[in-house]
């Protein structure tokens, strides 16, 4: 069937909503993302359609849906009451606690914080969902959930009532900003593109999400595709392209699958294809994989590697905007920028800007992770603090352990420390903090993390994925990470702080794209606010933490040994000795600091030094 | 001149052009920002960050050379920060590059030690610890010529874009990410990948990370400061005529009289080929120091070949030719002379032929491959030549390649043609029925039977009619017999067409008005066209597409028929043929004759046309010849039917042959003369652009072989006639005064550096870039030629199903009397083989590598087949370089009526599996 204009959308949707009251009261939503899956959800969501099965309740109904973002506590269970809105949900759900739960109990899940009891008041709650508003709420491979959410309606609205220019407009008066992790004016990005006259323009959406630790496309992608698509098709028409490719890595299948099904759906309904809404405009996308290069991030790259060229960078300009893909003008965004538009269609700019700040309107949706209690994945308004979220949100750190530093933009960005917590984050006061947005990474340290040892961990990641174009980056990056490796050993010195320094500028001023230019920020930010750590490397040899392994010596404390013999056995150099019910002694000239006889004791009795 | 745009760097006011970068305005103004990926022959990259400069206005550090100049910009190039960086850039790149300049081959020229140098970076001020063994790893020395060590590699990507932006191949990539990326072709190995060995990578290398082998020295580790003598020449293998920068250097042990040997060979930055060459180019000219050149003077003793002295040779030479020409008279003479030979040599064999021995019966091998070229486009056009220059084709919008399989037999002009594509966008349009090279490149491939040349062309000529696509203002200003040929087109309508030759008719409406309606359109096209037997028809068909069109006499729009050896074309230019004095200048012609005879200081010159090749060995066979003076070429191996070839000669009374090795037909000759190479003589050669370029004397001869002139001249004194020149710009003085194209080709300009185009008529001409200029045809009007589609003359039947097609190859040259006593080039072939399609292999149960038995009706070879998927089925091909499985057993010589050209492309023959 194909949906010819905006009354025939309105018309289906109340259809579906009619159809939709008559059905189950009870939802029973099981989160199905990779995340979930690979947790277990998979035999969950089989155990309650077989439990709602054999009550024989039509009332119940179990639904496969997105994440919700609760990683912690994967897999969860959402029981939903449609008719009152209220709901429970249960988290590290087991198969065999379905029943129980359809009664009401089970792990239940302080929901307040995550999401708002009643979404007009949204309380204590410290998120505000745009762009994953529908994730984790509707069965992504379902078009019918989407209309019922209200989708497509904004495309419906472009297509038919608004000029190219006047979306474009919107878009930049709304402030929505780059949320890849550039934050550039979406809008002014739009309308260079815009502005081009060529016959053949491209648009291309950035699923090549390759931060270490970050999920945020992925969620959307799986739990919400109708999304992407309908931005697309909006984006497109905003700035004159008909042909749309998401570019996504192969390692998210996963996501690719519900793509695809979900370009098939919108494909029959004619909501992508030709002549959309009898508008006159056509638009249609393909899916291209990337095949897990970090730097086919940088759109250059993305653009070569789509043209079947490797995925290098090369020198702009031209920028993209203008000549890009085929060297015809090409605007690359990324999927969760991509989600906001359809808020942004149907609310109006306005009120866009009410939320966040106002250099950076809108939310960010953050992966924490790290030494948090509650990993997961976060939306938030721009302007919270990084308190609300690691404290809020996050619940603290784990094992009552102390907050040291927070890792934010990846591996391009830098570590922020307890004295900064409590700053309202977007784009400009994370700069000002000496790291970056990025694409929405947080990872948590505890006073165990070694911050040279963070450094040298992100260094390593930028050195492998380095493209190896430009000498600073390949050779500066490989170098780097020696001297940090060096100091992590006990073999630096106080001039390898002035090397990497140097080092360090050259890489940032010297190379093609962000990836060289970004990559010594880690560094840089440990640097600045933890010189005292590197210098206890290099002239105590010591590592604080008690995280680099050349730099801590185990010993056993005879007080508490009780001769047990177990470190000895498990020791598998064995340079420990000592008779049975006798004190132990470690031989430090022998010992290769792997920790086994540390993790082994059961008396306390060894500790790092 | 472009214009002017003024900027600053470092406070100097500095003059840069529009359209210029940063960085080139800069060092071409005495700021030498240092820089190590950027290289003219290819586009920016950006990569190695060594030129970034401060801009006014604009935040951080930028390359300067991918930053266009602006005027009033202000670039701060040496500040004591950028200076910094770039010392620390140099320094990465030294920890990652192993320090082996004591015994690598590229110290003393080597970009990177020269920014060490300047830098002042010698091992204890640098900051990093050598990190270069990881990369040790993905060294690739498999390369049959090229070495590829990866711990001296920078990265800097010269060599894969000379690859694929200069030679239009994308072999060389990046492999691997990080500080692992190195340079690779995707396959485990790089002998394993489609590197054909041109070596463009290592010339363009500015370290020494790719390497040429060393083929030609007895040195394995050649450097700079070696050389003692660099020699530009011309390259003695295709008609591209490359320029060569030859390096040589004398034995350290005084051996060997204290000659030179070659060094190393590389592509020169002259026209024709801008700094590249090939393969052969490169790598194949060690064949000149080999043991078995010919040294002394041979005669038949005894039915032996026996060495003598030169005085015994001539006089022996001198005194049987003029007892035959006693006995038989001068018509039972022939002389084959030589498409390899220079300008000087030729000019003075066929003089010698005409005025000495009075014989009309001169010819050389043209004759087998363009004949149909000289004598189709000379009636059509008024001259047999290229009409365009080879670089004029990088810029064509349409090129038109049919029957030239560029890649394998001119492989720098196919460079050009890459580029066309590759670089300026042009459509390629590929005719030919096996998928060759240029087919990757192509927008339209299209694929006729062999042998249906005339068919598809005329099929283009009605298209174009029939959308009204021709050039009306064209033909009716400047050609003739436009009417009858059109009624001839009216019967091949596409439909018919397609029946006739397996084109779609839609593919070739589609190429028809690809060419048509093109700006500029050059048509290529070589033996595929000519050698059939009605190969001038094909000819002419060709023309007539471009009069029709309007497609010719301008910038890169023209005809262009590739001559195949160095000096063919020169060779003809000569009158090396039986037709013609030199400069095409008929011999029927009284007053023509008259000139020569006065010229010569000769009574009486012989006035009527003579033997061709293939009639010299039917004379031969029937007795009418007595003796044949065969010089510089092998017709054992390269004339059709050889069988019935060798038959005449046994049946000559005496045959001469001189040549620089005792080829397959040389060891069949009564005299035995050793000649030069072009590696140890002067002269000219004119290569298929018309373009006559210097031989420049590299070597001294082995032995005593002699310039090929000098033995003429000999002769002729034998003779008693007063020949007498004493160098070649004697010759060429001589060449000025009677061949009005060569009038002002003058020794002096030649030896100026000048390589200028034939017509040029006098000393102050600059020459000719191409021909017919705005529709004046050297003939006044362009003719067109009503002509018809003929079948081959030998079709595939029941007992000889398969119908066989000869070529050349990259690796091998003509008779491969040259290429095969090279080091390098047999590694990549060396045996005979026939390419078969996987079908037709699998019908006769014969697999990739086993021998077969080829027979046609004139002969049979025994040879390995090669099963492709680029031929189709029904039809074998088979390169005819090889003795031990000579193709031309097989070939038919069924002749063209009008050039006397074999069929040399169509014959039926049989396959058996053995």
């Amino acid at each position: 069937m194909l949906i010819n204009n905006p009354e025939q959308l309105s018309a289906l949707t109340l259809d579906l909503k009619k159809k939709a009251d008559k059905a189950a009261k009870i939802q029973i939503l099981v989160s199905m993302g990779t995340c979930g899956i690979a947790a277990g959800a998979t035999p969950v969501f089989e155990a309650f359609k077989k439990e709602v099965s054999r009550r024989g309740n039509n009332d119940m109904k179990v639904l496969s849906v997105g994440c919700v973002g609760l990683c912690h506590s994967e897999p969860t269970v959402e029981i939903l009451n449609v008719e009152t809105g209220k709901s429970t949900i249960f988290g590290n759900v087991k198969p065999d606690q379905a029943a129980a739960i359809l009664d009401g109990k089970g792990e239940q899940i302080k929901k307040s914080w995550y999401f708002p009891e009643d979404e007009k008041n949204p309380g204590d709650c410290l998120q505000a969902r745009i762009v994953l508003r529908n994730s984790g709420r509707i069965d992504p491979e379902s078009i019918d959930d989407y209309f019922l959410r209200g989708g497509y309606q904004a495309m419906a609205k472009v297509l038919t009532s608004m000029k190219p220019a006047e979306v474009v407009d919107m878009v930049t008066v709304s402030g929505l900003r780059g949320r890849g992790g550039g934050g550039f004016p979406t809008g002014k990005k739009w309308s260079i593109a815009a502005a081009q006259t060529s016959e053949e323009k491209y648009l291309i959406c950035n699923a090549d999400e390759g931060d270490p630790g970050a999920f945020m496309d992925r969620a959307v992608m799986e739990g919400d595709p109708h999304a992407l698509l309908e931005a697309m098709v909006i984006a497109g028409y905003a700035i004159g392209a008909r042909h749309g490719i998401i570019y996504v890595r192969a390692e998210y299948p996963l996501a690719v699958k519900r793509l695809q099904l979900a370009m098939d759906q919108a494909r029959e309904y004619g909501l992508i294809g030709k002549n959309i809404f009898a508008s006159g405009f056509d638009f249609d996308l393909n899916i291209k994989y990337g095949a897990g290069a970090f730097v086919c991030g940088e759109e250059t790259a993305l653009i070569r590697s789509i043209s079947g060229m490797r995925g290098m960078p090369i020198y702009k300009p031209p920028f993209p905007a203008i000549a890009g893909l085929w060297a015809k003008p090409t605007i690359v965004n990324n999927v969760e920028t991509f989600a906001n538009i359809p808020a942004i269609i149907r609310k109006g700019a306005a009120w866009f800007k009410t939320i966040g700040t106002a250099g950076s309107p809108g939310t960010k949706v953050f992966s924490i992770t790290g030494k948090v209690n509650k990993v997961g994945l976060i939306e938030v308004p721009m302007g919270t603090t990084l308190r609300n979220i690691i404290f809020g949100l996050g619940e603290g750190i784990r094992n009552g352990r102390k907050f040291k530093a927070v890792q934010t933009g990846g591996p391009s960005g830098g570590c922020i420390a307890e004295k900064s917590l409590d700053t309202p984050i977007d784009y400009d006061t994370l700069k000002a903090l000496g790291s970056m947005m990025g694409s929405g990474g947080m990872i948590v340290m505890d006073e165990d993390d070694c911050m040279v040892d963070v450094a040298k961990f992100f260094v390593q990641f930028t050195m492998d994925e380095s493209c190896g174009k430009c000498t600073p980056c390949r050779v500066g990056g490989r170098q780097m990470f020696g001297l940090l490796q060096k100091i992590t050993s006990g073999d630096g010195t106080l001039e390898d702080l002035d090397t990497i320094k140097d080092l360090a500028h050259a890489v940032k001023t010297a190379s093609l794209c962000g990836l060289g230019m970004t990559a010594p920020n880690p560094v840089l930010a440990t640097m600045a606010c933890f010189p005292e750590e590197y210098r206890a490397h290099i002239v105590d040899r010591k590592c604080p933490a008690g995280k680099c392994t050349n730099l801590i010596s185990y010993v056993i404390d005879p007080e508490k040994c009780t001769g047990c013999t177990l470190c000895a056995r498990k020791c598998p150099v064995g340079c420990i000795s000592g008779k049975v019910k006798e004190k132990h002694v470690i031989d430090q000239n022998k010992c290769i600091h792997c920790g086994a006889c540390y993790e082994a004791c059961r008396f306390s009795a060894i500790s790092k030094q | 001149m472009s214009k002017i745009i003024n900027i600053t760097i470092d406070d100097q006011n500095v003059e840069a052009f529009e359209g210029e970068t940063v960085l080139e305005a800069a060092l071409r103004n005495g700021f030498e920002i240092p820089n190590l990926c950027h290289n003219k022959r290819v586009s920016h990259t950006a990569a190695c960050r060594l030129c970034i400069v401060n801009i006014e206005g604009r935040p951080g550090g930028i390359p300067s050379c991918t930053t266009p100049v602006v005027e009033g910009m202000k670039v701060s190039a040496f500040t004591p920060e950028l200076e910094k960086i770039r010392r620390t850039i140099i320094d990465l790149a030294l920890s990652n590059h192993k320090d082996d300049c004591i015994s690598c081959t590229k110290d003393g020229d080597c970009e990177l030690q020269d920014l060490a140098f300047r830098y002042n970076l010698g091992e204890k001020e640098r900051r990093f610890p050598p990190i270069w063994e990881e990369l040790h790893k993905t060294s690739d020395f498999s390369n049959h010529v090229l070495d590829y060590d990866a711990s001296k590699c920078i990265q800097c990507n010269r060599c894969i874009k000379a690859c694929g932006e200069i030679q239009g191949k994308g072999i060389l990539t990046f492999v691997n990410r990080g500080i692992r990326t190195s340079i690779g072709t995707g396959y485990e190995e790089w002998k394993d990948s489609k590197c054909d060995g041109c070596g463009e990578c290592a010339q363009i290398c500015p370290v020494g990370a790719i390497t040429v082998k060393p083929v030609y020295s007895q040195m394995k580790r050649i450097r700079a400061k070696d050389i003692q003598r660099v020699v530009q020449t011309t390259c003695p293998y295709c008609g591209v005529g490359c320029q060569l920068n030859i390096a040589t250097r004398k034995s350290f042990h005084n051996t060997n009289e204290g000659r030179e040997t070659i060094l190393q060979v590389e592509g020169a930055d002259a026209e024709p080929n801008r700094g590249s060459t090939c393969v052969k180019g490169r790598f194949g000219l060690d064949f000149v120091s080999r043991p078995d050149r010919l040294q002394m003077p041979m005669i038949r003793k005894d039915g032996k070949l026996v060495e003598v002295g030169w005085p015994e040779a001539i006089l022996f030479t001198a005194r049987r030719l003029g007892e035959i020409r006693e006995t038989h008279g001068s018509e039972a003479i022939a002389g084959l002379s030589s498409a390899r030979c220079t300008n000087e040599d030729n000019y003075v064999f066929q003089k010698f032929m005409r005025a000495v021995i009075g014989t009309p019966n001169i010819d050389h091998c043209a004759r087998l491959c363009h004949a149909s070229t000289v004598a189709g486009l000379a009636t059509t056009l008024g001259s047999g030549a290229m009409t365009n220059s080879i670089e004029e084709l990088e810029r064509a919008e349409v090129i038109l390649v049919t029957g030239s399989n560029t890649t394998e037999t001119h492989p720098v002009i196919s460079t050009f043609i890459k580029r066309a594509v590759i670089k300026n966008k042009a459509k390629l349009i590929v005719v030919d029925p096996r998928e060759i090279d240029l087919c990757r490149y192509a927008t339209l491939w299209l694929r006729q039977r062999n042998g249906t040349d005339i068919a598809w062309l005329n099929g283009m000529f009605n298209a174009i009619l029939e959308n009204g696509w021709e050039n009306k203002e064209f033909i009716a200003k400047h050609t003739e017999n436009f009417e009858a040929t059109r009624e001839v087109m009216k019967k091949y309508d596409p439909q018919t067409v397609e029946n006739l030759t397996g084109i779609p008719a839609e593919q070739l409406i589609q190429a028809a008005k690809l060419y048509a309606t093109a700006k500029t359109a050059s048509i290529i096209y070589a033996m595929g066209i000519t050698q059939h037997a009605h190969g001038t028809d094909n000819v002419k068909a060709v023309s007539n597409l471009a009069l029709v069109t309007g497609q010719i006499g301008r910038e890169s729009t023209g005809v262009n028929p590739l001559r195949g050896q160095n000096n063919v074309q020169g060779a003809c230019d000569m009158g090396c043929l039986p037709n013609a004095f030199p400069g095409y200048q008929s011999v029927t012609d009284p007053a023509i004759n008259a000139r020569f005879a006065k010229a010569w200081k000769h009574p009486r010159l012989p006035a009527k046309v003579g033997y061709t090749v293939t009639e010299i060995m039917n004379a031969a066979h029937e007795g009418k010849l007595k003796a044949l003076y065969i010089m510089g070429e092998n017709p054992m191996i390269s004339d059709p039917d050889l069988n019935h070839v060798k038959e005449s000669i046994k049946h000559l009374d005496f045959l001469i042959v001189q040549d620089i090795f005792l080829t397959e037909t040389a060891q069949m000759a009564d005299v035995v003369l050793p000649a030069t190479s072009f590696a140890e003589k002067t002269g000219t050669y004119t290569n298929t652009e018309r373009r006559v370029l210097p031989l420049r004397k590299v070597l001294d001869a082995p032995g005593e072989a002699r310039d090929d002139w000098q033995i003429i001249q000999s002769l002729a004194q034998a003779f008693g006639h007063s020949c007498r020149y004493d160098s070649t710009d004697d010759i060429m003085r001589e060449i000025n005064l009677l061949v009005p194209q060569y009038a002002g080709i003058t020794p002096e300009r030649l030896a100026a550096g000048e390589t200028l185009q034939w017509p040029c008529p006098n000393a102050q001409h600059p020459g000719t870039k191409f021909l017919h200029k705005d529709g004046n045809f050297t003939r006044g009007k362009g003719l067109f030629s009503a002509v018809d589609h003929m079948p081959a003359k030998e079709q595939p039947d029941k007992e000889y199903p398969f119908v066989l097609n000869t070529g050349r190859i990259l690796y091998h040259y003509h008779t491969a009397s040259m290429t095969r006593r090279t080091q390098s080039l047999p590694m990549y072939v060396n045996e005979a083989y026939m390419e078969m399609c996987k079908e037709d292999c699998d019908a006769l149960g014969v697999k990739n590598g086993e021998k077969v038995r080829v027979s046609s009706r004139r002969g049979t070879i025994d040879i390995a087949v090669r099963q492709t998927d680029i031929i189709r089925a029904g039809s074998v091909f088979i390169p005819f370089h090889f003795a031990e499985a000579a193709a031309n057993y097989l070939t038919s010589s069924v002749v063209d009526p009008i050039a006397k050209i074999p069929e040399l492309k169509v014959c039926a023959v049989k396959i058996e599996k053995i």
